[in-house]
């Protein structure tokens, strides 16, 4: 399924926080967002999952508009890994990723073997049908995070959404995930902190700053020092993995100089 | 969908064995294939508690007679033999079980939605400012007599009294167009003590008899029950827990927070509106009738959870079925303890259920997980 933002701007409180963003995801492709602190990857996420209404533009799932799709509709067609952690009611691992199914239930339906069985089978490939009986609550981080991208499978929806969903996890369920979305064939868009996990495992990446789309591709053409130095103000080295092949960042801080000249300085002197 | 099978590659195997955790406690109390013998037995329970407050009384009924008398007028017979004995069940002491039961489901239906939709495990109607909204409006007509309101009846001042204060917590507790539940929580807490204090002015100017009445009104209290006032919060009773019934898996979904609720597709700003007018609806019929009774709507749906976990879906009837039978046995502690003098039901809803909740509480430490 594709997903396209066009011209799409959110302001909270008065405050733009996206700001014209056109994005474009092909269908079965996983595309890496990455940008700074509060540049808007999440906020622009929150408008393709219905969380957060645009100001303007318009967010298209295929050929349609999500804002006019209901609720429901949008939700059987996209799923997302988000970063909150819920409060402690006790509910059990098994049961939120039940929840999954919620989409694709009217409102007098029981859930069915089918429901069981896609709940099972979402368990394991998390590898977390041990712990299926565990009070979500009294889980690990990693553990959480895994019962919600259980959660996310369960949804068998044709978008996956991952709004910084490898943050709490250990290295091996981090490649662990990004392996396990990679292999769903499913249109994938992931919002990343690790600019190694989405050089590794996004066919293209878009960078994002200060609310704006700044440079969008394939992650040679993308991640490029000059870039990482303007858009995070970082000195980097873009080498190649000794095993995978995929390009290799390393990181330095850009030298006190240089860094003056970097984005934030940079855009002063524009805009002054 | 294509899905693919986990990778073969996946080097989980063998890293698991450091990982593995102590043997897995069992969330709840009770297994879950037991749940329908568990309403079953509540059912029964709530039954045999109203058979049993029907027969004591300053009058003791022999079990018998108390389940002919119903029988016969559940099933529209003639009256038998005992007039008497007739009376005093169908007439004085039905109402009043029946009020009991009502509100008692009805106030744990409402404490089980509310914490759902503040996402807050000591949500009441107390927190939202509805009580005190509910009290206000009473007290306002007791002290100050029917004109004060427009000739508007003690139910009917606080039935205003608590919408006034949701439609209240409800518009200061929105930010941008969205509510949020802390933002609820905040108004709720803020026009609840307003209206308190207005309440506790009228109480200090209030004479000893209108005094009596607004303790009383303000513990919540059965007495003078009547078949005539239980038609509407009957209907209102069922229809709310029916319709938060239908939307259990939305309030599932807002147990996980809003954004999740918004992936799972719940339209989180109708459903909060929805959510908010029926516990406004259910919550002042309740109080209306029968005052504002504290802690039950948050013990009941505590116990409920601790016993079957949070999933409405075996929340909601648990609650409304412990919380019917629990307002009964409170309510006859209250008019037997100090017979013939009546006492007001407040005194003991958290007198009989503390302790109990703590003790469930403790004894679930011991099994593992933390509540």
């Amino acid at each position: 399924m594709r997903v396209r933002l066009e011209g799409v701007e959110v302001r909270i409180d008065g405050v733009t926080i996206v700001d014209g963003v056109d994005f474009v995801a092909e269908p079965g492709r996983m595309i890496g967002l990455v940008g700074p602190n509060g540049s808007g990857k999440s906020t622009m996420l929150r408008t393709i999952y219905r969380a957060l209404r645009p100001v303007a533009g318009a967010v298209h799932l295929d050929d349609d508009d999500v804002w006019k799709l209901s609720a429901r509709q949008s939700a059987q067609r996209s799923a997302v890994v988000a970063q909150e952690a819920p409060a402690d009611f006790d509910l059990t691992v098994t049961e939120v990723v039940t929840m999954g199914r919620t989409p694709h239930k009217r409102l007098l339906e029981r859930d069915s073997q089918e429901d069981a069985l896609i709940v099972a089978d979402a368990l394991a490939r998390v590898e977390m049908v041990e712990l299926g009986d565990r009070l979500f609550a009294t889980l690990s981080g990693g553990e959480k995070q895994r019962t919600l991208v259980a959660r996310a499978l369960a949804q068998r929806s044709r978008v996956l959404i991952l709004d910084e969903a490898t943050n709490h996890l250990d290295i091996h369920a981090q490649l662990g995930l990004m392996e396990l979305v990679r292999g769903l064939g499913v249109t994938v868009i992931a919002a990343l902190h690790d600019l190694n996990l989405a050089a590794s495992y996004c066919d293209a990446v878009c960078v994002l700053d200060r609310g704006r789309v700044v440079a969008a591709g394939p992650v040679d053409d993308v991640l490029t020092p000059a870039r990482l130095a303007e858009v995070f103000g970082v000195n980097a080295h873009c080498g190649t993995h000794p095993l995978t092949g995929r390009p290799l960042l390393t990181f330095s801080p850009l030298p006190n100089n240089e860094r003056d000249r970097g984005s934030r300085g940079a855009t002063k002197e524009v805009s002054a | 969908m294509n899905l693919r099978a986990p990778a073969a590659t996946n080097p989980g195997a063998e890293d698991d064995g450091g990982r593995k955790r102590a043997p897995t406690p069992r969330p709840h109390v009770l297994p879950a294939r037991l749940f329908p013998l568990f309403v079953a037995f509540l059912i029964a329970t709530a039954v045999c508690s109203a058979l049993v407050a029907l027969s004591i009384g300053a009058v003791n009924i022999p079990l018998g007679n108390v389940w002919r008398v119903v029988l016969r007028h559940l099933t529209g017979r003639p009256a038998g033999q005992n007039r008497v004995q007739d009376r005093i069940i169908w007439n004085f002491r039905a109402p009043r079980v029946v009020m009991a039961l009502l509100v008692g489901s009805g106030l744990s239906v409402v404490g089980t939605a509310l914490q759902a939709l503040v996402r807050n495990p000591l949500a009441d109607s107390y927190i939202l400012g509805v009580n005190q909204g509910a009290a206000l409006g009473a007290v306002l007509v007791i002290v100050l007599g029917s004109g004060a309101l427009g000739g508007l009846s003690v139910s009917a001042a606080a039935f205003l009294g608590a919408i006034v204060a949701l439609i209240m917590v409800f518009l200061l507790g929105q930010r941008s167009g969205r509510s949020n539940p802390t933002r609820l929580i905040l108004a709720g807490v803020a026009i609840g003590h307003l209206f308190s204090s207005a309440t506790s002015y009228l109480e200090i100017h209030a004479n000893t008899s209108a005094l009596a009445g607004v303790v009383f009104w303000l513990l919540g209290s059965f007495s003078g029950a009547k078949w005539s006032q239980l038609g509407v919060p009957a209907v209102v009773m069922l229809a709310s827990t029916t319709w938060l019934m239908l939307q259990r898996r939305g309030l599932n979904a807002l147990l996980m927070g809003d954004e999740s609720a918004a992936a799972l597709g719940v339209n989180l700003n109708r459903f909060r509106v929805e959510l908010l007018i029926v516990c406004a609806l259910l919550s002042g019929t309740m109080v209306s009738i029968a005052g504002s009774i504290g802690f039950v709507g948050i013990l009941v749906p505590h116990v409920a959870r601790l016993l079957v976990g949070a999933d409405h879906r075996r929340v909601l009837p648990v609650a409304a079925l412990m919380g019917a039978s629990y307002l009964v046995w409170v309510d006859l502690a209250a008019r037997m303890l100090e017979k013939p003098a009546e006492l007001p039901i407040g005194i003991f809803t958290a007198l009989l259920g503390a302790p109990f909740f703590l003790w469930l509480m403790k004894r679930r430490d011991r099994r593992g997980p933390v509540v």
